[in-house]
């Protein structure tokens, strides 16, 4: 666990206040890490030869707007987290078959300068990519592979379009696509019979995406958007000296005089504007969306289907909870343990051969096996539909019928997917 | 009147064929009680509070005590099988979750979900004998008939470690299906059948040789494979037949032992994990969490004679010869 961090390849190059804050928080839980699991020390003899298998996590760092709340603030090692348990995780099956498991990560503001160090790393043996990068930066790693044997993780970039008409061979997503959020969420919103939608959305691009992606939802499952409104007002700074009076006003205003409606759908995936709006529409209205309810693919509170330990040992290592990004990296790194597990093999061909295979499946803590869809190599998972305290539901909700797995009923399927490998 | 008579001797004749009563007893992982069911009468006789999320369940001393894994309480709880009074708590290492008890009654071997370990306990000392350690989330635990071996069950890391039980120290490690969560021997303690939750399968592994010789799969028409989720498994004493319960399927698999083959399925409550025999064999007890009810498996007919509303998500079930 601890030589991860010697093979940390520190690019960084810009550090915003945010930023800063996150390195200080970072720095103080790698301080904290104890020793997670303990050590199968008499266990049989170990096998004769032990072959390594390197992971390398590639973070672009992004200059992200605060989020709202203080509560929000992502640690500095969200994502690489997920990624070290899965190591230690891999590494304890690993440990009677002769396979042990490393972590590598470099992280840079700058996409060539990711390009330039992943390609050495290549160049010297490395096969096994989990990425943290923009939607653009996939493609660009992606394509800069494609001849080499190398496999790519998407961990961090829900983006539609790199799923379908921009996806690629060696890529295999682990995070959730938008489009399966947004049908989780829209099947609980059925489920509810709360049909009737009111669309908040945000002015960046990624709030356009979610907001496309929930009125595609609504035409799938029998909702309708009855009102859509752009809340375009800057944020401005994230704090100031009160704040609350003039925002006890605005939302109101804002939500003023809109067509019936059973819920508020706000798009805000940058967290500038969303959490303004539970209690405090003009009508007493839930919110869903990217603030409120929300369908994320993990919770720190789940504690279903063994995700108890889960989550402990998450904690003991991290010595914070686990959120979405360390979990779709813990998936990344986990699926490429259990290929070699089940190979008995550190071949790349093996492995990348087995993620590809039928026979492949990973316990990812969902009640249920978790496989990658063939036609675009998007993970299957079940999703959570949560308040910021507890899950409230999984989905896909009971009723949604599917002829091979119900877990289609998330995203886009494949008969219609624009996705050609 | 004649049909009266009638029936009352055919009520006395059907008492009569299932003479011995015994007293079921089953967790609440929810209520953090514990259910006990007359198998005779086939009601709850009483509901007892027990200590935190109580899971697995076994008996000790020919059946005169009760011990309850306390998950939550990080305890082992032994209450008096016949009073229902609390006798003592014994020392389990974090996280219990379930157990199972040298054939010659003592020690108790418990898996310990979050630690990584096997801890061995002297039941009558109430003592920590030693910690083994194991995979990642050990849960099913099965011993030998002549309690030489013990097999434990690790969640994440996909493995039946083997135990050897004079020193105390795993001796192998077999790789099944993903997230296995019970092991339980054939009566002849030459096989032992393990059962993989997310896998869907059932693998059945040679005890001499440690490798796996079979695989039992299932295939239930109308139910989507990532349903099939087996879980508690148990052998009838002639070896020739095991019952699996297959969690969110709703059903207990037959199987014929020597085929690998499912005989049939039976349809119980909902999310379906751990099952347990009455000690003559002719009743399976199966505990079914999210509908709150245990259902009864008539072993003979495989006929699913009645359900029994328990406490809320019904986890482990034990049974007293009594």
């Amino acid at each position: 666990m601890e030589d991860c961090e010697a093979h940390r390849h520190d690019l960084r190059l810009k550090a915003g206040m945010l930023r800063l804050a996150a390195v200080i928080l970072f720095s103080a839980a790698m301080l904290l890490v104890g020793a997670p699991i303990k050590a199968l020390a008499q266990s049989a003899a170990p096998p004769a030869e032990t072959r390594t298998i390197r992971i390398l996590l590639v973070r672009e760092s992004q200059d992200r707007p605060a989020p709202l709340s203080l509560l929000d603030i992502p640690p500095g090692d969200d994502g690489v987290a997920g990624a070290r348990l899965a190591i230690a995780d891999n590494n304890n099956t690993g440990r009677f078959l002769g396979q042990e498991f490393r972590l590598d990560i470099i992280e840079s503001a700058k996409a060539d300068e990711l390009l330039a160090e992943v390609q050495a790393r290549v160049a010297a043996g490395q096969h096994f990519l989990v990425l943290d990068v923009r939607p653009q930066t996939v493609l660009m790693l992606a394509d800069a592979l494609k001849t080499r044997d190398v496999l790519l993780f998407n961990a961090g970039a829900p983006d539609e379009n790199l799923r379908e008409a921009d996806c690629r061979a060696n890529v295999l997503h682990t995070s959730p696509s938008r489009a399966m959020l947004a049908d989780a969420l829209a099947q609980y919103l059925a489920w509810k019979q709360w049909r009737r939608w009111f669309l908040v959305l945000g002015t960046r691009p990624e709030d356009q995406a979610f907001a496309e992606a929930m009125r595609r939802a609504a035409k799938r499952f029998g909702a309708r958007i009855v009102e859509e409104r752009t809340f375009s007002t800057e944020s401005g700074s994230r704090r100031t000296d009160g704040g609350h009076e003039q925002v006890q006003q605005q939302i109101p205003l804002f939500t003023q005089n809109a067509a019936a409606h059973d819920v508020v759908v706000v798009a805000d995936e940058s967290e500038l504007f969303g959490e303004y709006f539970p209690f405090r529409t003009w009508e007493a209205r839930p919110v869903v969306g990217t603030q409120g309810l929300t369908a994320t693919s993990w919770h720190p509170a789940l504690e279903q289907w063994g995700g108890t330990q889960f989550q402990n040992r998450f904690r003991r290592s991290a010595n914070r909870t686990m959120r979405p990004l360390d979990y779709d990296t813990w998936l990344a790194v986990r699926s490429i343990g259990e290929a070699a597990t089940r190979r008995r093999s550190t071949a790349f061909a093996e492995i990348s051969a087995h993620l590809r295979s039928v026979e492949f499946e990973l316990a990812g803590f969902k009640g249920q096996r978790l496989t990658f869809r063939d036609w675009n190599g998007q993970l299957r998972q079940p999703i959570l539909i949560a308040t910021p305290k507890l899950p409230v539901s999984v989905s896909p909700q009971p009723g949604f019928l599917h002829q091979f797995s119900v877990l289609d009923t998330l995203g886009i399927d494949r008969p219609e997917t624009k996705c050609r490998l | 009147m004649r049909l009266n008579s009638f029936l009352s001797t055919g009520a006395l004749l059907l008492f009569a064929s299932t003479a011995d009563a015994y007293t079921v007893f089953v967790s609440n992982e929810k209520d953090n009680t514990v259910s006990v069911i007359d198998s005779t009468s086939l009601e709850v006789t009483k509901t007892i509070k027990v200590g935190q999320r109580p899971r697995g369940l076994a008996l000790a001393r020919n059946g005169e005590w009760l011990l309850i894994c306390a998950s939550d309480d990080n305890v082992v709880q032994v209450y008096d099988a016949r009073t229902l009074d609390f006798v003592k708590n014994l020392p389990s290492g974090p996280d219990p979750e379930l157990f199972v008890l040298h054939p010659k009654g003592n020690p108790l071997y418990i898996a310990n979900e979050d630690d990584n370990i096997v801890t061995v306990v002297d039941i009558e000392k109430g003592s920590v004998v030693t910690e083994i350690p194991v995979g990642v989330e050990p849960e099913g635990m099965g011993i030998s008939p002549d309690g030489t071996i013990l097999v434990n069950t690790s969640e994440t890391t996909n493995m039946a470690h083997f135990i050897d039980t004079q020193s105390n120290k795993t001796v192998d490690h077999v790789l099944v299906d993903a997230r296995p969560r019970y092991a339980e021997f054939t009566p002849d303690g030459s096989q032992v059948w393990v059962s993989s939750e997310i896998g869907g399968t059932v693998s059945v592994i040679d005890v001499k040789t440690r490798k796996p010789v079979g695989k039992v799969s299932f295939q239930i028409n109308g139910v989507n494979a990532d349903a099939i989720q087996p879980v508690g498994v148990q052998i009838t004493k002639d070896g020739k037949t095991a019952f699996v319960a297959l969690g969110p399927a709703n059903r207990v698999a037959v199987v014929d032992t020597a085929t690998l083959k499912v005989e049939r399925y039976l349809l119980v409550g909902q999310r379906v994990w751990q099952l347990a025999f009455t000690p003559d064999e002719k009743q399976l007890f199966t505990t079914n969490g999210t509908s709150n009810d245990v259902s009864i498996i008539d072993v003979e007919k495989l006929r699913v004679t009645k359900s029994v509303k328990v406490g809320r998500y019904p986890w482990g079930v034990a049974i007293a010869p009594f």
